[in-house]
């Protein structure tokens, strides 16, 4: 019991107590005073009896007042936004930079969207076309992913949601693997069997993508957990949307975090919307970074549409991680251009007006001008990157669409480290069943 | 040496041996079991040597052992559930191991199952062995999201780039007097999930062996304990006996019939057993062990001997292990079976308080000897 006390203690911060606990003392100072004064106090001096309640949580205040906090009548200034570029790309005087970008970086991290943009929107067209089943884009969240993607190492490891398709690219996931991903085709990391988009690559440190909102969160913490006790010096990194901060795995997440002092950045991207419920529907709170402080962990705001505020945030984040040992939470404030996914057509419940507002704000047009603004980027070169970026996508998807399918006997591989007698049956009865009738399976997947 | 309920001489083996060895293209077969005559002969020989490795304990503290074993082998291996740290685990699984082995591997968390489950796929897909401990497997209901989407599915949806050696442990079955709730057999609600092995172990023997097997497999395994085994007595196999997790027991060779069970329904089996015994009956006991997947080596083996088989189980009868295994049996051993499987459940009911209702929604031995004499008709016949 009293390793117990002592561990939680350990890891409260000073000072940091929710408002709840205030009301939890405020009640039970009735209580304290109904106690017979006959021993004399054995606490320590800063904490006597008549001043503190001491409860195995900790130590509060007693206060005679009733102060409520949050809440309609009682609301809580929103925690700011940090930004170094404003909307017309240029510099705000006067930021706090502690990481400056390198040219080099800046400009692989421009590249990197100039191909994430080009990806995007080739990539939906084939889904239009028929040519794919399904497909995300990340329109508007460009800096967030790659400017986040460019302060981490590759050491680190990356949980992704599904939006985060710029932080895989910057990793080195080529545009054919990626294009390979959502045919399905022999060559994909994941042998034809996820959705498209939900790329994963053990190489570049990348969990394979998971259907089910915010299950990658715990995930994480238990990647960084699986880091503290093996002291690699590492960081785990967790992305989500504002609309998958509701679910209960966000939550068990970053209070497992918080206690276990594991070293994860949490990166949540607050891009308004979740697929038609906007933000104003999906939570009460200051946004996602007002619960941040809430379980004990250093929180920031960003503006996710500025990447080197992105980057900075990030680098610093990971800093903070490492040296405390313990969970950093980022919000990064952008919006999501594009529709959820192809199965949506987000004009039926947005404003064109709001759209067109937040267009003009693009993160990359933003960059971009900064960086012509340095010196390191110019028309001529953007035209150029373009292009390439264009024909390597167009050649990308032709591959892919070319090469054939994982064959039928592959589809029960890897449901377990090796094939059990039931999936052999299974297997057997499958590939009986298409050799007696050829037209059971598709042209294009191959038996084998 | 009797074969008494708990022990099983006829899996005894001297060689130490992770999962099973070779023969077949499967999981993991088993070397073929010995005959009682053979076994009792070997027993005797190795009587002398045995006494002095004779240690005799709980289930608990087996489990115990095996974890215990497992984490001194390989530093890879951590527990995280509720209370297993600093407390011992509530059923004293972990007892006194944190002082060994430290707070981080022996990781005490908040309480939310879908949390520590998510954490322990992402620990095992980044190198390490997780066993998550849930404080009831009823509570695992909270993390099937993680346990069915995740766990499952991630080794296949990443190409086999990303595997998941969890071992996932707790008490379940029916208690005493623990209400519905904490009740519940998830063995039913797992079973049909792809990617996830299932075994239950039932002896003190086979608690600790299965355990140190579960922990060196690469396959996620649900690992069911039952809630009124833990004070269970017997030996454990001496050294770093490890036993397949694939392959069921044969608890008592017979003729009559075969009886298929597991966990805490081998005893109530054998409790039968004894009555049937008396009464000139020659029942074969096999516990299933592997619930997913079914032995059906073992299975099948039995049933073309006696040709008649009961399944007793404290499932439910809606959807429960016996219902998939009934259904395998029938359709692979049809022409082998003198007479459709009885299957014994648990009644259709939430799990009440009352002793004496709870008694009456799973299944006791009476309830056994009552479907033998169904199957094998009156009087004990022995078939031909």
């Amino acid at each position: 019991m009293l390793a117990r006390c002592a561990a939680a203690l350990r890891g409260r911060t000073a000072g940091s107590l929710p408002a709840a606990a205030r009301g939890l003392a405020a009640s039970a100072g009735a209580a304290g005073g109904e106690q017979p004064p006959a021993a004399a106090p054995t606490s320590q001096p800063s904490s006597s009896q008549e001043d503190r309640m001491d409860f195995p949580g900790g130590s509060v205040p007693f206060t005679a007042g009733m102060d409520w906090h949050g809440g309609a009548f009682a609301p809580r200034a929103p925690l700011p936004c940090y930004r170094t570029i404003d909307a017309a790309g240029r510099e705000v005087p006067d930021a706090a930079i502690p990481h400056p970008l390198p040219r080099e970086t800046a400009v692989r991290m421009y590249e990197t969207m100039v191909r994430l943009q080009t990806v995007d929107v080739l990539f939906y067209e084939a889904q239009r076309q028929g040519r794919f089943s399904f497909y995300m884009t990340s329109s508007g969240e460009e800096a967030t992913a790659i400017g986040s993607a460019a302060a981490l190492h590759p050491d680190d490891v990356v949980f992704s949601q599904y939006r985060e398709q710029g932080v895989i690219m910057y990793r080195g996931f080529s545009i054919q693997n990626m294009a390979h991903q959502c045919f399905g085709n022999m060559h994909e990391q994941g042998k034809g069997r996820q959705m498209p988009i939900h790329y994963g690559s053990r190489e570049l440190n990348f969990h394979t993508i998971s259907s089910p909102l915010a299950t990658q969160l715990p995930h994480a913490v238990g990647a960084a957990y699986a880091m503290k006790l093996e002291q690699r010096g590492t960081v785990a990194a967790a992305y989500f949307g504002e609309g998958a901060a509701s679910e209960g795995d966000f939550h068990a997440a970053l209070n497992f975090a918080a206690t276990l002092g594991a070293p994860v950045i949490f990166v949540c991207r607050n891009n308004g919307w979740a697929i038609s419920t906007p933000a104003s529907d999906q939570y009460r709170g200051d946004g996602i970074a007002g619960r941040g402080p809430a379980y004990g962990i250093a929180t920031l705001r960003v503006d996710g549409g500025d990447t080197r505020a992105v980057y900075n945030a990030t680098a610093e984040a990971r800093r903070i991680a490492l040296e405390q040992q313990a969970p950093v939470l980022l919000e990064a404030m952008s919006y999501r251009s594009g529709h959820h996914s192809t199965s949506d057509d987000s004009s039926r419940y947005r404003a064109a007006e709001e759209m067109r507002a937040w267009r003009a704000r693009d993160p990359v047009s933003r960059f971009q001008r900064w960086l012509v603004d340095q010196g390191w980027w110019d028309d001529a070169a953007d035209t150029a990157a373009r292009q390439a970026a264009r024909r390597e996508v167009i050649q990308a998807l032709e591959a892919a669409q070319r090469a054939p399918k994982p064959p039928l006997s592959t589809m029960f591989e890897d449901v377990y480290a090796r094939m059990p007698p039931h999936l052999e049956a299974q297997r057997a009865e499958v590939l009986a069943h298409v050799a007696a009738h050829p037209d059971a399976c598709p042209a294009d997947i191959p038996v084998k | 040496m009797a074969a008494t309920v708990g022990s099983s001489i006829a899996v005894q083996r001297a060689q130490p041996a992770v999962g099973c060895s070779a023969g077949r293209a499967a999981i993991a077969p088993a070397a073929p079991l010995r005959r009682p005559a053979a076994a009792v002969r070997a027993a005797q020989r190795s009587l002398v040597v045995s006494a002095a490795q004779k240690r005799e304990m709980m289930m608990w503290e087996a489990l115990r052992e095996g974890l215990d074993e497992e984490m001194e082998r390989d530093p890879t291996v951590c527990l995280m559930g509720e209370d297993v740290g600093h407390y011992g685990g509530s059923y004293k699984v972990s007892n006194g191991l944190y002082k060994k082995y430290g707070e981080m591997r022996l990781l005490d968390t908040p309480i939310c199952e879908n949390g520590f489950m998510g954490m322990g796929v992402g620990a095992a897909m980044t190198g390490l062995r997780p066993i998550v401990e849930g404080m009831n497997m009823g509570f695992l209901l909270l993390a099937f999201n993680q346990i069915s989407n995740n766990c499952g599915m991630l080794h296949y949806t990443s190409g086999g780039q990303f595997k998941v050696p969890m071992v996932i442990r707790g008490p379940g079955g029916v208690g005493r007097q623990l209400g519905a709730e904490h009740s519940q057999r998830l063995e039913s609600y797992f079973q049909s999930i792809p990617g996830v092995q299932l075994v239950a172990c039932s002896t003190v023997a086979n608690a600790k062996a299965l355990l140190k097997s579960a922990i060196r497999s690469d396959n996620p395994i649900i690992f069911f304990e039952h809630v009124l085994l833990y004070n269970v007595k017997g030996e454990v196999h001496p050294g770093d006996y490890c036993q397949c997790l694939e392959r069921a027991e044969v608890v008592r060779e017979g003729t009559d019939v075969s009886i298929f069970c597991y966990s805490r329904m081998r005893y109530v089996v054998m409790q039968a057993v004894a009555e049937l015994e008396k009464q000139g009956y020659n029942p074969e006991v096999v516990d299933l062990i592997s619930l997913k997947p079914f032995d059906m080596e073992t299975i099948s083996k039995s049933i073309k001997k006696t040709r008649k088989a009961i399944i007793v189980e404290e499932c439910m009868k809606t959807g429960g292990i016996g219902a998939s295994l009934s259904a395998v049996i029938h359709e692979s051993l049809f022409n082998e079976l003198d007479h459709e499987v009885l299957r014994l459940s648990s009644q259709d009911v939430p799990t009440s308080y009352a002793y004496e209702l709870e008694a009456a929604t799973i299944v006791q031995p009476e309830k056994v000897v009552q479907a033998v004499h169904k199957v094998c008709g009156a009087r004990g016949l022995v078939s031909a």
